[in-house]
């Protein structure tokens, strides 16, 4: 077997699966090596030297060897942990959101900086925000813009005019608003005005300054929606780990209910004993 | 796999059967079948009764969700342990672990697994209703989450204290931070951070607690 030289890299890691009885492969993410999938040998191990340090959702610095199929891992240091996104299930949830997007949309052994530096860069966003969804939408709208898929919001999709801020419409099969009389005539979901406005200031501004913005619960159901339809329409799929987001947004009410059920049936319990 | 043509196919069904077996290569699978053929009849009929027996026999405890062959299993029924805490771990073999460790007197609840957003596997995927039907009364005082520590364990976690959370129950989740054995100097930012927020007084006597 030819001899390569290992390779030092950056990477974020966007997820793992386990291996064996005690290693992982890793999907890392480079800025300029793409997509990698490399073995954590023995990370499953207690005693473990590299276990913390290949976590998802976290950057490091890894070595690499060639292995016979895949890539190994001889050392990895982590560079930014990214505790919040792993105390904090929303923020998790949000964050494997976007790992799984880039983890879908990459190849290996292509360069990708400007994409790993905006996942790095909503990463860090998102670690510190008290808005984890509105950062996620933001990084969501600017992966559309970057991977060729940019929602078109100054002109109707349809005839071309150059459309105001007051009854438009979103298309997402289209890519993008549609004027009122378009819209009228039946294309595209109703778009708000505000949600109009914010479309577009999220598209010049930083994900911090998006954060900031209030927005009602309305508006974000909305941009939410549209966004999503985009991104079905650019991926040609539903992404996996939106419906773990709908199962945390019902949790507090299926723990509700279910004390409710307990004491609907030990009302029952009571009422036949006393028959 | 490769398969030689000259291996006969009963010996390479039973060469794929051992290989479906987690941790078990092409090599290693083999071996076991070459091994069982040249064992006496025995042996062999010993090893497929067994294989049968731990599937017509054993199910999950309707209660825990552990596996057991007796229903309710012997945990649940044991009068000598408290019904007012419950360790919820991912898998059986947590429970032995635990058990092993002799560190747990209440009873337990087995998820059958984690959630993993990203594979798509969600709560629905585990034993999670079982476990909200157990916690309806107020018999169970705190739930104990001793999911694995990384970030299936941590979704997990998060879900099950917002469903449990809204339910008036107290939960509580085992410490992480250093494995005994380990050296300091090898371990992670987040290991170093949890093991530093659970620090404990060293001026205490032994066994005071
Ligand atoms: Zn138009
Ligand atoms: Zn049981």
């Amino acid at each position: 077997m030819p001899r390569i030289r290992p390779i030092r890299t950056e990477a974020i890691v966007l997820r793992q699966r386990p291996l064996g009885d005690a290693d992982r492969i890793c999907v890392l993410f480079s800025p300029t090596r793409g997509r990698i999938e490399a073995v954590a040998k023995g990370v499953r191990k207690p005693l473990s030297k590299m276990s913390g340090h290949v976590e998802p959702l976290s950057r490091g610095q890894f070595g690499l060897a060639q292995g016979r199929s895949l890539f190994v891992i001889t050392d990895a240091q982590t560079l930014d942990p990214w505790s919040p996104l792993h105390d904090d299930v929303e923020r998790m949830t949000e964050a494997l959101a976007m790992a799984e997007l880039v983890d879908r949309s990459t190849d290996a052994e292509v360069s990708s900086g400007p994409l790993y530096q905006l996942l790095r860069r909503s990463l860090e966003s998102l670690a510190s925000t008290q808005s984890p969804a509105a950062v996620r939408r933001w990084f969501t709208l600017r992966f559309l813009d970057q991977q060729g898929y940019q929602p078109e919001l100054d002109a109707c999709v349809r005839c071309r005019t150059e459309v105001g801020p007051e009854g438009n419409g979103y298309s997402a099969v289209d890519g993008g608003v549609v004027c009122p009389n378009c819209h009228g005539a039946g294309h595209g979901q109703r778009l708000t005005s505000p949600v109009f406005r914010l479309l577009r200031y999220m598209r010049r501004s930083s994900a911090q300054s998006t954060a900031q913005v209030r927005v009602d619960a309305q508006a974000s159901a909305e941009l939410e929606r549209h966004l999503s339809m985009s991104l079905e329409q650019a991926l040609d799929a539903r992404l996996r780990s939106s419906s773990f987001a709908e199962d945390l947004a019902r949790a507090e009410t299926i723990g509700r209910s279910a004390v409710q059920s307990a004491a609907e049936s030990e009302r029952e319990e009571q009422r036949r004993a006393a028959i | 796999m490769q398969r030689s043509p000259a291996t006969a196919p009963t010996i390479a069904r039973l060469i794929e059967a051992f290989h479906r077996l987690p941790g078990i290569g092409p090599k290693s699978a083999q071996r076991l079948a070459y091994h069982v053929l040249r064992a006496p009849r025995a042996e062999a009929e010993a090893l497929s009764e067994a294989l049968l027996e731990v599937k017509d026999s054993t199910r999950l405890c309707a209660v825990c969700q552990n596996i057991t062959d007796a229903d309710p299993c012997a945990v649940c029924l044991d009068p000598q342990r408290s019904d007012s805490t419950i360790c919820v771990v991912e898998e059986p073999l947590d429970v032995a672990a635990i058990e092993r460790a002799g560190v747990h007197r209440g009873r337990y609840h087995v998820l059958h697994g984690a959630i993993s957003p990203m594979d798509g596997v969600g709560p629905e995927d585990l034993k999670v209703r079982e476990l909200l039907s157990r916690l309806g009364d107020a018999t169970v005082e705190e739930v104990i989450l001793a999911m694995n520590p990384n970030l299936e364990g941590e979704a997990t976690a998060g879900y099950l204290s917002r469903v449990i959370g809204a339910m008036g129950v107290r939960i509580t989740r085992i410490a992480h931070g250093l494995p005994v054995g380990a050296d300091v100097e090898y371990a992670d930012e987040r290991t170093l951070r949890a093991a530093m927020t659970h620090r404990v007084e060293v001026d205490r006597e032994e066994g005071s607690d």
